[in-house]
């Protein structure tokens, strides 16, 4: 019962905050106003979800509550794309590529780097989920060298086009990849519908995945080009908002004792929803966007964690 | 050897190596059906990379494994789960679930996550089984060591498969709870016909509750004979490099090997 009340709770917040999100002191020119509220609004509900859904299942299958996708260096990747660009073709890099074949060839480039990375450790005898991890952040840090290295070269003014890619930002306004986007997100979404239930199967352990009959490394590489798909969407559309998937996960945890990792996901995508679309409010409104969301939910999360750990002090004393 | 055929899990030249150390090598054998086989041996024997391969969990360098006359790695997976299951003996986890929760995982098999009434029957028949009606409603990182071993007995025995094995499940347990399962064991071949084969380390147990005993030694197999004849002071010596004593009781075997 009270699981049912959290729930509904949890939606009306939801429904609140986007009602406020788009209505709230609205002024004159509403036409333009409207939309450009929409448009935000609904970049942060397709990030919103893909954030949850990706950090839920490379949570589960690696068996780990702290760790979101940007450790595997995804995010890294995408920046390290966008940087050769601009690095190759200058200040009319986004003149030559349209913002649709970017993220295209962004998105293949993830999922290629998925198979690589999955064929470079399953591929031999060491099918171990950690060396995929450990091998992740080894990469990560490699492209993330690489970009800076990269934009040091560069000139000043190709660096501000870079520089809009490094940071979480929800004014940029994607609108011609909003809709290859969503795309992409409904398309990763049916994938990772079906064969969400194995999660929880896996959540046990591999062993017992064996055990219960479940074909492990099959899943793993198909859960981690979900999650590369994820990934892409949400960095190609505000920048790398994927640590956003720690605060949001264990939120979902603490607050919903639910076991299914289908109620899992769509909690989870409601609770960040929530937390992008608060978060931009106030700073719209009470900071007047002299800050960006980013701060917010690393200063939320952090308060968060502070009680977590304050809480647990407690519990053990 | 020479009735290998009877025998549905058979097993013909393992080899396992990590780097260049071989730790099991050139295994052959069969389990018997019908019977509780326990593979014996000190630590390091390979008793428990045997039980690995033999249940798909690890893949062998060299040899094969056949079950029921086909080679272990051409069963899709989810066919060998309704037939063989497997127990480790390490299982931390780090998920809110019940015992319920958890014994019901032992029917994913047969439903794929959606149970029917039939599935949670067997679920409480498993869970009533291992004697934990009084704790199916506790959440299993709430329970002792020895509770939590039986709540994974209990979903392997929700899972219904003719072939159990079990990595040491009498880890973590105290004397009352070890008897409890290995007389549960025992029901499960003498009344419900199942093959069981478990890795154990108390001779004693082995030498009670267990028809057949596969002993190793530094990755091969030394002796496979009934438990009458590998419960032998000459033989357990040589296995494990300390004296035993014998004592017969009840036409028994009990080994004491405390203070020789």
């Amino acid at each position: 019962m009270k699981q049912r009340q959290k729930i509904i709770i949890t939606l009306i917040i939801l429904v609140i905050a986007v009602i406020l999100f788009i209505t709230y002191n609205m002024g004159n020119n509403i036409d333009y106003v409207l939309s450009r509220r929409g448009i935000r609004l609904a970049t942060m509900i397709i990030v919103g979800i893909s954030v949850a859904f990706s950090s839920v299942i490379f949570q589960t299958i690696t068996n780990n509550r702290i760790l979101t996708p940007s450790i595997m260096g995804y995010e890294s990747i995408f920046i390290l794309f966008q940087t050769l660009i601009v690095y190759v073709y200058g200040d009319k890099a986004f003149n030559v590529i349209s913002q649709q074949e970017n993220f295209f060839y962004a998105v293949l480039l993830m999922l290629f780097f998925s198979v690589f990375m999955y064929l470079l450790i399953f591929g031999r005898q060491r099918k171990n989920i950690f060396y995929l991890l450990l091998l992740g952040m080894v990469m990560g840090t490699l492209f993330n060298t690489l970009s800076q290295f990269m934009h040091v070269v560069i000139d000043p003014n190709e660096f501000s086009i870079v520089q809009n890619f490094m940071f979480v930002s929800f004014a940029k306004m994607n609108v011609k990849l909003l809709g290859i986007a969503s795309g992409t997100l409904l398309v990763a979404l049916v994938i990772a519908i079906r064969y969400i239930k194995y999660l929880d199967v896996i959540a046990l352990g591999k062993d017992h995945a064996i055990n219960l009959g479940l074909d492990y490394n099959k899943l793993i590489r198909l859960y981690m080009l979900i999650i590369a798909l994820l990934v892409s969407v949400s960095t190609a559309l505000v920048g790398p908002i994927t640590f956003l998937g720690i605060l949001v996960t264990n939120l979902t945890y603490e607050l919903f004792k639910a076991k299914k990792h289908i109620h899992i996901v769509w909690l989870c995508s409601a609770v960040s929803c929530i937390c992008l679309i608060v978060g931009q409010f106030f700073i719209e409104h009470v900071l007047s966007f002299s800050t960006t969301v980013s701060i917010v939910i690393n200063f939320i999360g952090g308060v968060y964690f502070m009680y977590l750990i304050w809480r647990t002090r407690k519990k053990i004393s | 050897m020479e009735n290998q055929k009877e025998n549905k899990l058979v097993f013909q030249g393992i080899v396992k190596e990590y780097g260049k150390k071989k730790v099991v090598d050139g295994l052959d054998g069969a389990i018997k059906d019908n019977a509780i086989t326990s593979l014996i041996g000190p630590n390091g024997a390979g008793k428990s990379t045997l039980l690995s391969i033999l249940s798909r969990l690890l893949k062998q360098d060299g040899g094969d494994v056949f079950f029921m006359e086909q080679k272990l790695q051409d069963y899709k997976s989810s066919e060998l789960a309704k037939k063989l299951s497997i127990l480790k003996q390490s299982n931390q986890m780090d998920v809110k679930l019940t015992v319920r929760d958890l014994v019901a995982f032992g029917r994913f098999p047969y439903s794929k996550g959606r149970l029917t009434a039939t599935d949670w029957q067997k679920v409480e028949e498993a869970i009533a089984f291992s004697d934990l009606q009084d704790f199916a409603d506790a959440y299993i990182d709430e329970l002792s060591g020895g509770q939590r071993q039986r709540a994974f007995i209990a979903m392997i025995i929700a899972q219904d498969t003719d072939y159990i094995l079990l990595d040491e499940p009498l880890n973590n347990l105290d004397m009352k709870h070890s008897v409890h399962v290995m007389k549960t064991l025992r029901r499960l071949v003498d009344e419900l016909g199942k093959t069981v084969v478990i890795v154990i380390h108390e001779i004693n147990f082995a030498a009670q509750y267990s028809d057949y005993i596969i002993a190793l030694k530094d990755g091969k197999i030394c002796y496979n004979d009934t438990t009458h004849r590998v419960i032998n002071p000459h033989i357990l010596h040589e296995i494990f490099g300390i004296a035993f004593d014998i004592i017969e009781k009840n036409d028994r075997k009990i080994c004491n090997y405390f203070n020789l």
